[in-house]
């Protein structure tokens, strides 16, 4: 046998498991406003450290300061409150029905909200989103109706997808919002593919592709950051960091990279860290990217650092696998009530006119549920058709399929 | 009427395909400026530019990856996977994506691709450039899956994969690329210049989807083939005198199954031929239909042949 010590395996651990006291005083925090703001034209190689750093706006006080500050008007940002409040009560409200049995399944966002409607003001019509199914916030702040959301998630006899779909799993074209895959990274790669779609054919719109922290362990990323940087393809590469995959924390894919934006210096793919909690910075950080690829520069990743504050869905309990607490330790705070604070210190919002508003937003979300369950639910009401069943698959039934629907009776 | 190999007649399809719709484009491995390991696509990156035909990173999954967001926007790339047994790093991609895309978006987004793959034995490629993988695809509800044993044929019926709306996976059998082959290793292949099936027209044609061709007229046995296999049959019969009806299924999904029962309610005998392993192979979907659909007319079991 050889000399020297036996071997032996590393399996990463989180600092805390359930029981213990959250302690994120390891996740270096920088101060808002002190990270630079390159050129969109910058050279890659001269913005390595900004993977390695958090871009933020919003200070502790809820000014908005340093070289990212300031990509929206104060118009800008109460619609974008009221797009994440929004959000907010449409999760509860669905997270609710799930639990009463009007659909099978429901995915939140919670604490998440900023990032999918943030980015979303950062894109143009004609634009095209490859989301994973946690950026519902592309749709609300696009505009798409809530209740054809809801039609969906109830399966119902409107369903969009003709209750083909796990809920949540939407897709709009006509939003630029790409058909969510169960199967988690496919669309990654994909989004790289429309991009050059779009440069090949001498278009001027942009593809924006969506992982989370745990699926960038699968060939799908890898795939996607070869072809994004080969072709400098005019794509923007969203790495939404949430700390858990399910039960899964973020350093089994992480690995020792030291951080998920890292993973595109090796690419030469310019790689900004965020504050995925900041409304701002998400904004100005997705601005600045989506101007790199309309001016054909290439790609550029992102990795938005949050915290998933729910449960990964309704069929998970992450009491199991981290502190209760966790949560409410997380230093980068709450999305909302950060923009909110921001708005009150600029005097154009106030608590009052916050409270009036979550009930308004609250008031319409319960309008769009009334009028998506007069279409039906899970266990009642209209229905997908049986023949739908069937339909679709190809562009022409082939009769192989005909004769299998004539068997089936419908 | 011009003669041409079956690459040359492959290359001939892109290429009519490319001058006629500027929403086609080619890329894959060594696709570009070499034109492909087999010459696929030789000359095409010099006639249509590097946007429209070029190399890629080697990586299946990345290739079938952005022709389906490709495809998505509004293209229609023939892609090529190098060797059919390279092609599983994209099985992901092809089965999860491409196959479903059109029936989960209820039809907003769908996915028109070909994907163009060498496949089967012949040329002592070992077991890594020999494989037989057409039943992985059969599988698959929203794929189509062709495999042409002719130059006439693979033109035509590539035209029509690249017109398709739907994901179609293209089996090349690359033993017949330069000549029918016919299972006679101690003979030389005749050159496909003197076989009337290597006559192709230069221009646009093609060759519908789900449609079998009846290679050989008889009526003792029906010989359901494909691939290479067809001319190993057709040279059977000869060899021994059987009158055999031996039909080229030309496209497995969806499948002719109409000049199968056909055929087989006339003689009562099938035997399926492929290459592919005999295990869940091809072979047993079409015993199974055969049996359902021509049961009465039935004298003997159907018999599968694997190669």
């Amino acid at each position: 046998m050889a000399e020297g010590p036996r071997l032996s395996l590393h399996v990463p651990e989180p600092e805390v498991r359930p029981g213990g006291t959250p302690d994120f005083s390891k996740v270096p925090i920088p101060r808002a406003g002190s990270v630079a703001r390159p050129p969109v034209d910058v050279d890659p190689r001269d913005i390595r450290d900004l993977a390695y750093s958090i871009i933020r706006v919003l200070d502790r006080e809820g000014n908005a300061v340093g070289p990212w500050a300031g990509s929206l008007t104060d118009d800008e940002l109460l619609e974008g409150l009221r797009h994440m409040m929004t959000l907010r009560a449409f999760d509860a409200r669905m997270q609710i029905a799930q639990r009463q049995g009007k659909t099978s399944f429901y995915m939140q966002h919670m604490g998440e909200e900023a990032v999918s409607c943030a980015f979303r003001r950062a894109l143009e019509p004609g634009d095209m989103n490859f989301p994973t199914y946690r950026q519902a916030g592309l749709l609300i702040a696009g505009g798409y109706p809530m209740v054809e959301m809801m039609n969906q998630i109830f399966s119902n006899a409107a369903d969009p997808l003709k209750g083909r779909q796990l809920p949540i799993m939407y897709s709009s074209k006509e939003h630029g919002f790409f058909s969510i895959s169960g199967n988690l990274g496919t669309q990654f790669v994909q989004a790289v593919g429309w991009a050059m779609a779009s440069a090949i054919s001498n278009d001027t719109k942009i593809a924006a592709g969506w992982i989370g922290d745990g699926s960038t362990a699968e060939s799908d990323f890898h795939a996607a950051l070869v072809f994004a940087s080969t072709y400098r393809a005019p794509v923007i590469l969203n790495i939404v960091n949430n700390q858990w995959a399910i039960s899964t924390f973020q350093g089994i894919a992480r690995g020792g990279s030291g951080t998920f934006a890292a993973r595109g210096l090796g690419f030469g793919i310019p790689a900004l860290r965020v504050d995925g909690n900041d409304y701002l910075a998400v904004h100005a950080v997705a601005k600045w990217a989506a101007e790199r690829a309309r001016k054909n520069l290439g790609s550029t990743l992102i990795e938005y650092v949050t915290y998933r504050v729910g449960a990964h869905s309704t069929s998970d309990d992450p009491s199991a696998y981290r502190p209760k607490e966790e949560s409410e330790a997380w230093p980068l705070g709450d999305p909302v009530i950060r923009l909110k604070n921001h708005l009150i210190g600029k005097g154009v919002w106030s608590e009052e006119r916050h409270r009036q508003a979550e009930a308004e937003v609250m008031d319409g979300v319960i309008a769009a549920q009334k009028e998506a369950e007069s279409h039906g639910t899970l266990h009642s009401g209209g229905k997908p058709s049986v023949r739908d069943m069937f339909e679709g698959v190809y562009a022409e039934m082939p009769p192989h399929l005909r004769r299998q629907r004539q068997q089936a009776g419908v | 009427m011009p003669r041409m190999t079956m690459i040359e007649a492959i290359r001939s399809a892109m290429d009519v395909s490319m001058g006629r719709d500027g929403s086609v484009v080619v890329f894959g491995e060594d696709v570009g400026y070499f034109g492909g390991v087999f010459r696929a696509t030789a000359g095409l990156q010099q006639k249509y530019g590097r946007n429209r035909c070029f190399d890629t990173p080697i990586s299946e999954l990345g290739i079938v990856g952005t022709a389906i967001g490709m495809a998505a926007y509004g293209l229609r790339p023939c892609v090529e996977v190098q060797f059919a047994d390279y092609v599983y790093p994209a099985y992901d991609q092809i089965v999860s994506e491409a196959a479903r895309l059109r029936y989960r978006s209820a039809g907003q987004f769908t996915c028109p691709i070909v994907i163009r793959m060498p496949t089967g034995g012949g040329i002592f490629g070992g077991q890594t450039h020999s494989q037989s993988p057409e039943a992985l695809f059969t599988h698959v509800s929203g794929l189509k899956v062709v495999v042409p044993s002719n130059p006439r044929d693979a033109k035509g019926l590539l035209i029509a994969a690249i017109e398709d709306p739907d994901p179609v996976i293209f089996l090349e059998p690359k033993r017949l690329y330069n000549g029918p082959f016919d299972g006679h290793h101690e003979k030389p292949v005749t050159p496909w210049s003197k076989h009337p099936l290597g006559e192709v027209e230069d221009g646009q044609f093609s060759v519908p989807l789900g449609r079998a061709a009846i290679r050989r007229e008889g009526a003792d046995v029906t010989v359901l083939a494909y691939s290479t296999m067809v001319h190993v049959a057709e040279a059977a019969a000869a060899d021994t005198g059987i009158d055999a009806e031996i039909i080229d299924l030309r496209t497995l999904l969806p499948l002719d199954l109409e000049t199968i029962v056909a055929s087989v309610e006339k003689t009562g005998r099938c035997v399926v031929v492929h290459e592919a392993t005999l295990t869940s192979g091809f072979g047993a979907e079409l015993a199974a239909l055969v049996q359902e659909h021509c049961f009465f007319h039935l004298e003997a079991p159907v018999a599968r042949v694997e190669t």
